[in-house]
């Protein structure tokens, strides 16, 4: 049974006539070509799917739509133009902190989330707050120094 | 297909509740992944969202009770104050950050599966949960709410909507998960364990093992006999006590582990905590 689901995707009001039971991972990418956001598990194991919904990070994959009427969603399509976004960008491409690139994008929503929520987090902080998103390429040092970078790369 | 209502109000929701056969949807996080199926997920019944409803959100303090809203998130629960130390440490070791900022306890309650990490705690700590319906309000002890995997005492036109935590003063805790990394690990098995010690004795004692039965295992006929001994008598009685608990723990094999290796890892753990946590 469909309905009107509004919300606001980076910054924008929208909405869609949908099943509210859809999740929240496949109406971004089919419905707003929001391709940034990727199915790799499924089960909230992965973290590829990472938006931030108002403000905190979350599974796109776990979420049905009809749960998010009203909120904020953003994901890296959003987050890249923004001066952390930018920061963030940058201090990936120097830390050699993609390979693959398949986890890159949950990886910028949990590094934009850790910029906004700690104003010097600590190598510990930043592992845990990144727990749940999956890197099969990197070893997973290259981004934390990355995250590290962006947060001493100026204030916000 | 299946379809989902957002009721408006709680009110709402407990008509909705008593009118119909609704599968209660809180964070999700477990429901989404047990129904996931190509296109999406796919619901044995109708569900309703209550995650939104401020009725069910909150947490606060009455008096020596700590009421936990059942659609508090997990990351709610790990950062509030006054949520007990053992309650915390289980809470924040629960998936990873993203799922914490959904799952909610009143969810990992009633999906009971006997690995559900928030559940020991909340039978240590005494807890029980207010269900409400157009029938009235239940309370029901932890303990005695948990019927086996996957089934409560829940009624089908009954929501889950506070859990209700006695803040009483413990001096030792002890709470460890064994599961296969640190992050996003269901549980292998698991202690839930604190005691008040006073001058070298025990005046009140309380251990859950999650994950090696069908229900969260505690037994306070045992906790009685090892009440009013003094620390020295539990490490010299160590042997008997873990003979005790060897009987109540049945874990089984399955994809996480086996049921060797959970009984003697909750045995090895108990041991610890009767000889090193308690005799400090």
């Amino acid at each position: 049974m469909k309905q009107k689901i509004p919300f606001i995707l980076n910054g924008k009001d929208v909405s869609l006539q949908v099943d509210p039971l859809k999740r929240l991972i496949d109406i971004l990418r089919d419905d707003f070509s929001m391709i940034s956001v990727k199915e790799g598990c499924g089960e909230g194991e992965c973290g590829a799917c990472s938006v931030l919904l108002d403000g905190e990070i979350v599974n796109s994959c776990l979420i049905p739509v009809g749960t998010v009427a009203g909120s904020s969603i953003e994901t890296v399509e959003g987050i890249r133009d923004s001066e952390s976004g930018k920061r963030i960008i940058q201090a990936f491409a120097a830390e050699g902190a993609v390979q693959c690139g398949y986890c890159t994008p949950g990886m910028m929503v949990g590094a934009e989330w850790i910029l906004r929520k700690y104003k010097n987090p600590t190598a510990e902080e930043i592992r845990i707050a990144l727990s749940g998103n999956l890197c099969r390429c990197t070893g997973y040092d290259m981004i934390i120094n990355a995250v590290e970078a962006a947060v001493k790369g100026g204030e916000l | 297909m299946s379809v989902s209502y957002r009721p408006a109000t709680f009110d709402e929701l407990l008509d909705l509740m008593s009118e119909k056969e609704l599968i209660p949807f809180a964070g999700g996080t477990d429901l989404m992944v047990q129904n996931a199926a190509a296109g999406g997920p796919k619901f044995a019944g109708d569900v309703v969202f209550i995650a939104h409803l401020p009725e069910l959100k909150g947490i606060r303090l009455e008096g020596d009770k700590l009421i936990i809203g059942a659609s508090a998130t997990l990351s709610h629960i790990e950062n509030y104050p006054q949520v007990p130390q053992l309650l915390k440490n289980a809470v924040s070791l629960i998936a990873a950050p993203a799922l914490r900022n959904r799952g909610t306890m009143g969810g990992n309650i009633c999906n009971a599966s006997p690995a559900g990490d928030s559940i020991p705690p909340l039978y240590v700590l005494g807890a029980s949960f207010k269900l409400q319906s157009r029938d009235g309000v239940r309370v029901i002890k932890a303990d005695e709410f948990f019927k086996g995997p996957g089934k409560t005492d829940r009624r089908k036109n009954e929501i889950l909507v506070e859990i209700i935590v006695p803040l009483k003063e413990w001096n030792i805790e002890k709470y460890r998960k064994v599961g296969t990394r640190a992050a996003n690990a269901l549980t292998k098995c698991s202690i839930t364990a604190a005691a008040k010690v006073k001058n070298g004795r025990i005046d009140d004692l309380s251990i859950a093992f999650g994950a090696v039965g069908p229900v969260i295992i505690r037994d306070k006929n045992l906790e009685k006999k090892l009440i009013g001994l003094t620390t020295s008598d539990l490490k010299a009685r160590a042997d008997a006590i873990l003979k005790d608990y060897s009987a109540l723990i049945v874990p089984i094999d399955d994809q996480r582990s086996t049921a060797v290796y959970r009984k003697q890892v909750c045995l090895n753990l108990l041991r610890e905590f009767l000889e090193v946590d308690l005799g400090q």
